[in-house]
């Protein structure tokens, strides 16, 4: 019988990730929220007033 | 105790959580109410475009169509969705709801949002469209309307994600969750990230409305509402995508071409969607070239491919599953001996090529900063999005209710004949109302315009071509035919839920779910049921299409400025 450590450490790695709904929660809301939110406030906020 | 009794049903040997059927079912009736709701606000919005019918007067035009964009964009879709991550986490892993309590709060405050809306829009003192843009301000019960409805929805993602929690937990599935259920979860990620954008917004935006707050910025304003308002619509496609491949396996059994592939074109869901909300910020002076090409065409052209991966793997799984049985003649015999007459299959394939052909090609081409300005905020901004999420999402949504009168509120279908023809009178409706919109807003008829005609405007005045009345014209007819189709959906499926001749625990005469294709059908004549010609024709044609159209609006647009 396969050890059960073994066993997890052959799942790959990209299995494990999209496997796991709370990661890719983090990842789905930080990656939009970084490139569009983030960058595109930065840009505004910058805007000289004058 | 309701939340840990099951029901199984006897056509599809689904297991059914006591609060979670009940959830589902309040979640679909609220969602077809706003839908009848909205949709016959559609139809007064198309009749006032209609330049020679003319419906509405300008005040009225406006609060109708505020009325209209929420009603069908927000509220029908999201209270269905909600059903949908119900029925993908509960019903698919088959364990129980977690927090059914909860759920129940997050639907009352959804109910009251959208009820609370549409009486605030209807007083006439809310007509600022669905946009919502400051610093055109609305009643302050319009704005904390939508915060409800967002918390209420919001509530419902986390329940979906608790339940997934319960399901593993309690051990009642094994190794990854199903495909359908992945996409459910893509689409919920999606949901989070737009409601607390909204969040983010509309709090600030309640707050000045009552004076608390001196101003709110028109730019921030802009950028972070589209946050909110484009991603609900991208929640949508991930819905809908889901639904698609849950379709294929309950019509004919089959089972994805490839879990990995699809698996990974949901993730570039989840990494890159989102950020396609900054196309409608092509021509905001605020934010420079790079955010705009980055956000819409470099890192959005990844979920763009995701997209065309599930446009080709939807009907890929679907042809290899009826060549592996039998199915096997010529390039297209899977196709012709579908079943088309089922309004669960119709439907959904008119939406799959609606989506794919007028919806994903035209948000390419309104994607690219340098075309988008051939047609920024014309009326084919309204003519893309009828395709993508009126075609693509609410036909779907359509066509699995058909499905689940009978297998979830155990009521057959009544007319029976009409239900046949519904997908194809709406489907037809809703692809001539995007065509002829985009032809209108090819010919730079403005969105959101009561009178292209510039009657009672003190002499502004501009010629638009006698083509663009034709258009809207089209557009019109074409509105009327949707509303029969959406009217034909409505009265089938109250009249089914109210009349339908009750199903109890008797099993159905026909097959209600497909037998899963199994590993030796597939690998019988040589295996050669995973070839699929004919998608692959399918999708030459589309990629030609594609490039065709693409550069033909770089053409249009060399033509704009003449070299001299």
């Amino acid at each position: 019988m396969q050890d059960p450590i073994e066993e997890s450490e052959q799942i790959p790695m990209m299995q494990k990730l999209l496997d796991n709904p709370f990661l890719l929660l983090f990842i789905g809301v930080a990656t939009p929220a970084l490139l569009y939110l983030v960058w595109g406030l930065a840009e505004i906020f910058t805007i000289p007033v004058r | 105790m309701a939340n840990t009794t099951f029901r199984t049903c006897p056509d599809t040997g689904l297991k059914f959580n006591g609060a979670t059927e009940s959830l589902l079912k309040a979640n679909a009736v609220a969602a077809v109410v706003f839908l009848l709701i909205g949709g016959f606000y559609g139809l007064l919005v198309g009749l006032t475009r209609w330049q020679a019918v003319h419906l509405l007067g300008a005040q009225d035009f406006y609060m109708v169509l505020t009325a209209h964009g929420l009603n069908v964009l927000i509220f029908w879709i999201i209270f269905f969705e909600i059903a949908i991550l119900y029925f993908a986490s509960s019903v698919l892993l088959g364990c129980r709801l977690a927090t059914p309590k909860w759920a129940w709060a997050g639907f009352a405050l959804m109910v009251i949002g959208a009820v609370m809306n549409n009486v605030v829009v209807m007083q006439g003192q809310s007509s600022v469209m669905m946009t919502s843009y400051a610093p055109m301000e609305a009643h302050p019960l319009f704005y904390l309307s939508l915060i409800l409805f967002a918390v209420g929805a919001l509530i419902g993602c986390f329940v979906f994600f608790g339940t997934l929690v319960v399901a593993k937990s309690e051990k009642t599935y094994e190794g990854s969750v199903p495909l359908v259920t992945f996409g459910a979860i893509t689409a919920a990620i999606i949901a989070v990230f737009t409601i607390v954008s909204g969040a983010i917004i509309l709090l600030p935006t309640f707050l000045w409305s009552v004076g608390l707050v001196g101003e709110i910025d028109a730019l921030a304003y802009r950028l972070i509402w589209w946050a909110f308002g484009h991603s609900s619509q991208q929640i949508n496609v991930a819905a809908h995508v889901s639904v698609w491949y849950a379709i294929a396996a309950i019509l004919f059994g089959a089972r994805p071409l490839s879990e990995k592939v699809s698996r990974t074109a949901f993730f570039m869901y989840i990494l890159f969607l989102q950020i396609a909300s900054a196309h409608h910020l092509l021509v905001d002076p605020g934010v420079s070239s790079n955010f705009k090409m980055f956000n819409t065409s470099y890192a959005m052209y990844l979920a763009v491919m995701a997209s065309m991966v599930h446009g080709l793997t939807v009907p890929g799984s679907i042809e290899a599953a009826q060549r592996a049985r039998g199915h096997r003649a010529g390039l297209f015999t899977w196709l012709r001996k579908a079943p088309w007459g089922n309004p669960v299959f119709s439907g959904m394939f008119i939406s799959l090529v609606g989506f794919g052909f007028l919806g994903g090609i035209t948000g390419v081409v309104m994607g690219a900063e340098q075309i988008n300005l051939l047609v920024h905020n014309t009326l084919y901004v309204p003519g893309h999005f009828h395709a993508t999420v009126v075609v693509g999402t609410t036909l779907t949504f359509m066509a699995l209710t058909y499905w689940l009168v009978p297998v979830l509120f155990r009521r057959e279908i009544i007319l029976k004949g009409l239900a046949k023809w519904q997908p194809y009178l709406f489907g037809l409706g809703m692809s001539g109302v995007s065509l002829f919109l985009m032809g209108a807003g090819t010919l730079g008829v403005p969105r959101r315009h009561w009178d292209i005609g510039f009657a009672a405007t003190g002499g502004v005045t501009h010629e638009f071509p006698a083509a663009a009345y034709t258009m809207l014209a089209l557009n019109g007819m074409s509105v009327i035919v949707a509303v029969i189709g959406g009217a034909a959906f409505c009265v089938i499926i109250v009249g089914s839920l109210l009349f339908g001749k009750k199903l109890g625990d008797q099993k159905m005469d026909e097959q209600w779910i497909a037998t899963p294709v199994t590993d030796e059908e597939y690998a019988a004549d040589g295996g050669s049921a995973y070839a699929i010609p004919g998608t692959i024709v399918l999708a030459m044609i589309f990629f030609i299409s594609f490039a065709l159209y693409y550069f033909i609006n770089w053409k249009y647009l060399a033509e704009t400025w003449g070299i001299s």
